[in-house]
């Protein structure tokens, strides 16, 4: 099977290669047989990559530990669920997973994109064969090909990192793949729209779904590894603006931009020029996530090891970026707007000024991240640049940001005035007031936490009173009842009403964020019997009391488990188990260096975060952290609200007025030229 | 007699043969036991001792009263772990119970702290010892300054700049914005009426 997966990589390659320049040929010169071609060869690659991840799935579960991806990524104890996800857990896998989940979007595009966008598509199957072929490449070509063989066939593989073995984990990576890797269907739709001079909303209107699709994977995709790195890493938080945190980040921020600045495109005809350099730049971002965990540049957690992988991704990412930006400054005089703005009071100003703050955020993090290279550069010496600079660049930043996301919908298309404004900023600006106020009396003072919640407070008015009119407007109209009509106000403008859940997600996700602040933590060493006591932001006492240790053996690991009961202002809540594991191989010798497993108690107000550290000389006496975290169940609602927003958004159908909308059919008023 | 025995003897096996079966069928109903719900392994050592503990990882020092010191966990955020986590001492010293570095760089700061140093003071016997990588953020000097504020003030430029496109563009657009021919205003009803369409249009 190895022989055949890697028989699968050349033909990839090589139909890759071709699809690519029959694509450009035959669009540029109008040759219908070799757009067809290239079309076909975009199917011919995804089949042909897709028996390539068979044959490695294969060799996988049949424990073919002479493969060397096998023997590094498996053991013959781990467990069938993890043994899949091997597929993505090392570089090489990864790279397969790349390429073939971009063949299998490509021909997608390719079949559901409708007819009348048939002269971009040559050039979008040029795009995707050549994305697709550059990975197959890297696996061929870089030393990074899964299917390559061992001198000699170990009795049993290394086994699976054990913070790898977590469900979390299991989704968490394929989703962050996903989204960056649909977002080579934009870029391509992008890169046709200039090769082909098709510059009006058409473009926009084939790539929605696929925008909306790439920016829904981000979301979930990060949003799973916060939560993987708070139930697996035990470092008791969540993001740690990790190199590779701030890479799946960067292209998530640019997409966000997009969504909001093609509105003002589909509406107004604007920002033509602007929305094509965000789809450029959102996919070379996305290249630049994989150079940076690939490439070992930059120190971080997940950076997969240094390898000759990362010049690769480097000389790619040079060569796309100076051919797209290239293109695109030819292009140019093509896009003029077609409208101008009215006002600065105007719902298109409030979005320029919301994706100047995506955008900067955006270079900060940017910034941040690559500051130790720069400094070295300059100064000749390396700095660290780790959460208290990024907290501190971007968190007024961010409240900013979440400022613009209550003020924009209150404003007006085109031109707002005053009374309008007193009109619709009454009641999100007093409901924010009140936050505030209420929170000071209550005793809070941290400013940060203080304005999170108060903007959280506005914005929150805002979305509610922009349902409330609407559903208001149908009860008036149509005579429906307030339920009704909230349903059908949400199921009939998905675009509008979805776009609002999503900002209810991210307001929950701040206010989430800003517990953080009030977060406590304390050590102690427990023998059996003894307990500890830590106090809670709202007041409660915790008391851990210790009832010892057991060890066991599990499937693929040894277990030593402490036993801790929880009480609550002396009200029994429970017991947890923090353990340590100790990741052994089928022949019960040790794979790894002994991990934690966290033992957490959820509710709605705050977790109990515990983690065993270890014993004190072999004995029960056991060391323990002890951590409370307000709010952190908010931040994973908040993440399931935002993907449910955005499923709304995308959800297919709509009615015939909004289609028309949205195919950049906009509405005529008098006077307008 | 004697067949009786046997037939008793054949009796008794066929009895034990159904015991033995039903059993069997028992044992197999039975919620299979699974190792994870193992409790503590058979041979346990001595009272209050764990059966393997290198399954515990690092053997470790009973907590003290200044590994839970706010002041030496403030100074221990500051600094960067060395052992390669991207962590700071505190975090991965009550994180990673494998590493070795972060518990060393605790004991230099308890030590220190004991000898009367103060934070700042501390801070700056590492930087000595080991460079400003080791602070979790570059100090605000130098060419440093430039990584702290560069983000704000472009975004600072880049919003003024904005303004005053946004303002230009909104003084040439204002005279075509200007109606060619008077409009009449609408009633209350009609503008709610038009509200609510382009609500519904509204995407």
């Amino acid at each position: 099977m190895t022989l055949l997966g890697t028989l699968a990589l050349w033909l990839a390659l090589l139909v890759g290669v071709w699809g690519g320049l029959a694509g450009f040929v035959g669009g540029l010169n109008g040759r219908a047989d070799l757009a067809h071609s290239a079309r076909h060869a975009v199917f011919a690659m995804c089949g042909a990559l897709l028996v390539a991840v068979v044959s490695l799935e294969w060799a996988l579960f049949q424990h073919d530990f002479n493969v060397e991806y096998v023997a590094a990524y498996t053991s013959r104890n781990l467990p069938v669920f993890y043994t899949w996800s091997a597929l993505y857990a090392g570089q090489k896998g990864s790279l397969l997973f790349w390429a073939t989940v971009l063949s299998v979007f490509g021909s997608l595009a390719l079949v559901l994109t409708p007819r009348h966008h048939r002269e971009l598509l040559p050039y979008v199957a040029g795009v995707v064969s050549l994305v697709a072929a550059f990975f197959v490449s890297v696996m061929l070509f870089g030393h990074a090909n899964p299917f390559q063989r061992l001198p000699y066939t170990p009795l049993d593989g290394n086994g699976l990192n054990p913070q790898l073995q977590n469900p979390g984990m299991v989704f968490h990576p394929p989703m962050l793949y996903l989204g960056y890797i649909s977002i080579t269907i934009p870029f391509a739709f992008a890169i046709a729209a200039l090769l082909s001079r098709r510059l009006d909303t058409d473009w926009l209107v084939a790539i929605r779904k696929w925008t909306l699709l790439s920016w829904l994977f981000l979301s979930v995709g990060i949003c799973l590894g916060m939560w993987w790195a708070y139930v697996e890493l035990g470092w008791g938080g969540y993001w740690a603006w990790d190199p590779v945190e701030n890479a799946s980040l960067l292209p998530w921020l640019t997409m966000t931009a997009f969504l909001h600045s093609v509105m003002i495109q589909e509406k107004r005809g604007m920002l033509k020029k602007w929305n094509l350099a965000l789809i450029i730049g959102s996919w070379l971002l996305s290249i630049f996530g994989t150079f940076i965990t690939r490439s070992g540049v930059i120190s971080s957690v997940h950076s997969f090891t240094q390898s000759s992988v990362g010049y690769f991704f480097l000389a790619f990412l040079v060569v796309a970026g100076t051919a797209s930006f290239a293109l695109y400054t030819s292009r140019l005089p093509l896009l003029g707007a077609e409208a101008r703005l009215e006002s600065m009071v105007s719902r298109e100003a409030s979005f320029l000024f919301n994706n100047l703050l995506f955008i900067g955020i955006a270079f900060s993090v940017l910034w941040g991240t690559l500051f130790p290279i720069l400094s070295e550069l300059v100064q000749g010496t390396k700095v660290t640049v780790g959460p208290p600079f990024f907290n501190q660049v971007n968190i007024p930043l961010g409240l900013a940001l979440l400022a613009l996301t209550g003020i924009g919908p209150l404003i007006a298309w085109r031109r707002a005035s005053i009374p309008n404004l007193q009109r619709q900023f009454a009641v999100p600006g007093t409901v924010g007031v009140f936050t505030a106020l209420i929170l000071l009396v209550a005793g809070m003072r941290d400013f940060y936490a203080l304005m999170a919640m108060a903007l959280g407070g506005f914005v929150a008015g805002t979305v509610v009173q922009e349902f409330a009119r609407g559903a208001r407007a149908r009860h008036r109209q149509y005579g429906e009842g307030y339920a009704l009509a909230l349903g059908r106000l949400l199921a009939r403008n998905r675009r509008r009403y979805g776009g609002y859940i999503v900002h209810t997600g991210i307001v929950i996700l701040f206010v989430a964020f800003a517990g953080m602040a009030f977060k406590t933590e304390t050590e102690a060493s427990l023998r059996p019997g003894e307990s500890a006591s830590i106090k809670s932001p709202y007041g409660w006492t915790y008391r851990l009391t210790h009832l010892g240790i057991s060890q066991y053996d599990a499937l693929n690991r040894q277990v030593t488990a402490a036993t801790l009961e929880v009480t609550r202002d002396g009200k029994r809540l429970g017991v947890l188990t923090p353990e340590k594991r100790q990741h052994v191989d089928g022949l019960g010798r040790p794979t790894f260096q002994p991990s934690s497993e966290v033992g957490i108690r959820s509710d709605l107000r705050e977790d109990l975060y515990v983690v065993l550290g270890g014993v004190v000389n072999g004995t029960e006496q056991a060391v323990f952290r002890f951590t409370i975290n307000p709010l952190v169940w908010w931040v994973w609602y908040g993440g399931m609200i935002i993907a449910l927003g955005g499923l709304i958004v995308m959800w297919p159908g709509g009615s015939p007025a909004a289609k028309r909308a949205q195919a950049g059919y906009s509405v005529r008023l008098v006077g307008e030229e | 007699m004697a067949d009786r025995r046997a037939g008793g003897q054949a009796d008794c096996d066929r009895r034990a043969f159904l015991s033995v079966m039903a059993g069997m069928v028992f044992l197999s109903a039975r919620p299979p036991v699974r190792q994870s719900v193992q409790d503590s392994l058979p041979g346990t050592g001595p009272a209050g001792r764990l059966w393997d503990p290198a399954r515990a990882g690092r053997p470790l020092e009973p907590v003290t009263v200044a590994d839970n010191d706010a002041v030496i966990r403030a100074i221990e955020k500051q600094l960067h772990c060395t052992c390669g986590c991207n962590l700071d001492v505190y975090t991965c010293r009550t994180t990673d119970f494998t590493c070795t570095v972060s518990p060393a760089m605790h004991e230099q700061v308890v030590d220190l702290a004991a000898q009367g140093m103060t934070g700042p003071q501390i801070i700056d016997q590492f930087v000595r010892e080991h460079g400003v990588a080791i602070l979790m953020a570059p100090p605000k000097r130098g060419f440093n300054l430039a990584g702290y504020f560069v983000p704000s003030l472009l975004i600072i430029a880049a919003g003024v700049v904005l303004t005053l496109v946004l303002r230009r563009w909104a003084r040439t657009a204002a005279p075509d914005a200007v109606p060619a021919r008077p409009v009449a205003a609408g009633t209350p009803e009609e503008l709610e009426r038009l509200r609510g369409e382009l609500d519904r249009l509204s995407v």
